[in-house]
């Protein structure tokens, strides 16, 4: 595999053609902000978090989707990039409904930390707050749909860690949603594995394992590289 | 098989059919003119000339668009004179005329009604794309033959290297007709360059913007060029599938354009074996399901593919990483209408036609507060001025013009000031706005342009797919922002929050819905801040918004 050499903040690292630019930024101890990416499971670039500037590119690239190459002049801070991602955390923060004090993840949550470290304190968008349900039909899991942030996180490892495809987005714009099956009841869901990763991988309080009570629920995502290199033959 | 000898005699023994007729009823049959009862025009006239023993002398044809939408149903009344023919546009032709406009006609009268052929919204039209629409009738082959349709693609599989189809293509200058205008000779070369055991050619027929139909006329009106055209395209990049992707509402459009595939095919335009080649294209009609950000390049392959309608970042661009992961050159319907012509009679004459860096003719959906609303193509670089208030028409009812509209959702306002400018891409574009496929809608003092933004973000807020946040979220709280100026409720610092959250929405949004969403807001912040304003105080200037009323109540 050729290398090539990459300027990261004005720092030269080195990287393997055909990596991403967030495994390289992970690799160096570089610290991009992450929602959507986890590693294990393909990347979408929809969180926007990981925007970094590139030199010689119009647009702001995803780091977790974008490929290195050799010289690539990357800035991953700057005053503007880290507005950008307060701007978006204020979006998802204002979007659906997000109180900590009351949430099964609090002290535990990616994007309540998240919110913390980059200093998002307080939002100014009107709260959006869609009447959404809870669907506790499934008798170990709840999905709490008022906390979901639609990383889909839940969906890719249902897809392509379990092999079960249970989770899936319906409707679009701010309607979208994530359902399981055909959007019937999780509990009622005929490919459900009942294996847990959804709960596993959500960033959030959204999906939950019944019988935690407020800032009781840790997730663990430890697994989750092991069996993607399990998944594709690699020890 | 059809060799380029046996097309030359089946296009002569169409026209031979064509001229036994001293007289011809063209009838519009596209989308528009149906709607408003051009079947039941066609129908009447074909009972007349029937009962009047005239079918030997006199044809009744559907056709595509006459370009007059707003005046449908319209019939183009042919005859002969002189050495030439006469034409006469009969607008708003209802059934109960075809008695009167038949005998005139064989009275060798004009009709009573009718619209001269050479007014400027006619004359100053120089119809490339649209050179068929309005003459053919698109359900039959013979007449797409009968005005040299499958011959530049003959020529160019018997004459012509790929790499000379690229090369012209590429001296054309033709740049994407979708929205971006990007050169498409480029793409086809990168399509060309990439390695892939199979490539792909697409037609983005996904055409949403609101008020724009160009793409609509084009494939009811003349469905074979665009297959022409991307039959050329797979040659030059070596692909041997193609689909073409059209939203679901274009029922007229899949119709006609699934009967020319078939009818292509039996003719072995299409198919294995091409014009009596050893090259191969196969074509399918894959049909969108309403939603606009399908139109988007890597929504359209998701969803060709099965899958979901999002968008995913690029790169990899879909030249190299395109349907099932193979090349794929994804080109919008009046970009391939284009090839033809350009196989045709060469690069060099296409690129005569324009501005130095936008080369060839746009096709424009004329709308809103404009006289003669309907299709016009004009040369890149015509005046915005000239296309409204000459080809246009001007302004209904002496009112006063305000601002136009280009390139949809995605694009911006361009007012009074900046009427001369010439409609080319970089033009616009300096203008905050954007060439767009080619909507145009006209407004004038009495539209509100805080209104006309809420609008368009309403459009983008119902159609972001929801995959990334800044769209998904942004749009809506976009919306709410411009709510509240309308509702006369807004202050200093939401004014300055809609600003700062365009900045933030165009820049970390995915693809282009949400990079552009902000764009109607931008460009009217940009030309009309006094109308922003006069919202914050409670007035809304044009009297459209509730901020008026509020105002009203108070005094």
């Amino acid at each position: 595999m050729s290398v090539c050499t990459l300027f990261v903040d004005g720092r030269e690292v080195s990287a393997g053609a055909g990596e991403t630019l967030l495994e390289v930024l992970r690799e160096n101890g570089i610290d991009v902000p992450t929602l959507c990416n986890l590693e294990g499971l393909s990347a979408v670039g929809a969180c926007r978090m990981c925007l970094v500037a590139v030199k010689g590119q119009g647009r702001l690239m995803p780091a977790c989707t974008t490929r290195v190459w050799d010289h690539m002049e990357v800035t991953t801070h700057d005053e503007r990039l880290d507005r950008y991602r307060r701007g978006v955390l204020e979006l998802l923060f204002a979007e659906r409904n997000h109180v900590c004090s009351v949430c099964v993840a609090s002290g535990h949550c990616e994007l309540q930390s998240l919110a913390a470290q980059l200093g998002m304190d307080h939002v100014r968008f009107d709260y959006l707050h869609p009447p959404l349900a809870v669907d506790a039909s499934h008798p170990r899991f709840a999905i709490d749909h008022n906390r979901c942030i639609l990383c889909t996180r839940c969906v890719r490892v249902c897809d392509e860690i379990e092999g079960a495809h249970t989770w899936d987005v319906a409707g679009r714009g701010v309607k979208a949603w994530v359902v399981t099956d055909l959007a019937e009841p999780w509990g009622e869901s005929s490919t459900c594995t009942s294996c847990g990763k959804c709960v596993q991988v959500c960033p959030t309080g959204s999906l939950f394992v019944k019988g935690h009570a407020v800032g009781e629920m840790e997730k663990r995502t430890a697994f989750l590289p092991y069996l993607a290199r399990r998944r594709k033959g690699t020890p | 098989m059809t060799t380029p000898d046996e097309l030359g005699d089946l296009a002569e023994r169409a026209r031979e059919a064509d001229a036994v007729y001293c007289e011809r009823l063209r009838v519009c049959t596209a989308a528009s003119c149906l709607s408003s009862g051009g079947a039941a025009v066609e129908a009447a006239l074909a009972a007349e000339i029937a009962a009047r023993g005239l079918g030997e002398r006199c044809q009744v044809k559907p056709v595509g668009c006459l370009g007059l939408c707003s005046q449908g149903p319209i019939v183009a009344v042919e005859t002969l004179a002189g050495e030439g023919r006469a034409e006469h546009l009969v607008p708003r032709m209802q059934p109960d005329e075809a008695a009167a406009v038949v005998e005139r006609m064989a009275a060798e009268l004009p009709p009573e009604r009718s619209i001269a052929a050479d007014i400027p919204f006619f004359s100053r039209q120089q119809r490339i794309v649209t050179a068929n629409c309005g003459r053919i009738d698109p359900n039959r082959i013979e007449d797409a033959l009968a005005v040299g349709g499958y011959e530049a693609l003959l020529h160019a599989l018997h004459e012509m290297t790929p790499a000379e189809v690229l090369d012209e293509v590429h001296r054309s200058g033709l740049r994407g007709r979708g929205g971006a205008g990007y050169p498409t000779g480029l793409k086809w070369r990168t399509v060309a360059k990439a390695a892939g055991a199979q490539k792909y050619v697409i037609c983005n027929a996904d055409e949403g913007d609101p008020g724009a139909y160009m793409d609509r006329s084009v494939l009811e009106s003349d469905p074979h060029r665009v297959i022409e055209g991307m039959a050329i395209g797979a040659y030059a990049v070596g692909a041997s599938e193609g689909y073409v992707y059209v939203r679901a509402e274009y029922q007229l459009a899949i119709e006609r354009l699934k009967a020319a595939i078939r009818q292509a095919d039996r003719l072995g335009l299409l198919g294995s074996a091409m014009g009596g080649t050893s090259f191969r294209f196969h074509v399918e009609v894959r049909i969108g399901a309403g939603a606009y950000v399908c139109g988007e390049e890597t929504a359209l392959l998701a969803s060709i593919e099965g899958g979901r309608g999002t968008p995913r970042p690029r790169p990899p661009y879909p030249a190299e990483t395109g349907l099932f992961g193979m090349p794929t050159l994804i080109n919008n319907v009046e970009t391939w209408a284009n090839v033809p012509p350009i196989v045709r009679r060469g690069g060099e004459w296409f690129a005569s036609i324009g501005t130095e860096r936008s080369k060839g003719t746009k096709v424009f959906a004329l709308a809103g507060k404009v006289v003669n609303n309907g299709l016009v193509e004009v040369p890149m670089g015509t005046p915005l001025r000239e296309m409204i208030f000459e080809l246009g028409g001007g302004i209904p009812d002496g009112a006063a013009f305000k601002a136009v509209q280009t390139g949809g959702p995605s694009g911006g306002c361009i007012p009074a000031e900046h009427l001369d400018a010439p409609v080319d891409y970089e033009t616009l574009t300096q203008l905050g706005s954007i060439m767009g496929s080619g909507g145009m809608i006209v407004m004038d003092e009495h539209d509100c342009m805080v209104d006309v933004a809420k609008f368009f973000m309403g459009f983008c807020r119902d159609e972001s797919c929801g995959k990334c946040v800044p769209c998904r979220v942004g749009t809506v709280e976009l919306h709410h922002l411009l709510e509240a100026l309308a509702r006369g409720s807004a202050s200093e610092r939401d004014l300055a929050l809609l600003e700062e959250l365009c900045d933030l929405v165009r820049h970390t949004s995915l693809c282009g819905l949400g990079q552009s969403a902000p764009n109607p807001v931008l460009s009217t912040l940009r030309y009309f801040r006094d109308e922003y304003r006069a919202h914050l105080a409670g007035r809304c200037p044009a009297g459209v918004c509730a901020a008026s009323a509020r105002s009203e109540a108070a005094q």
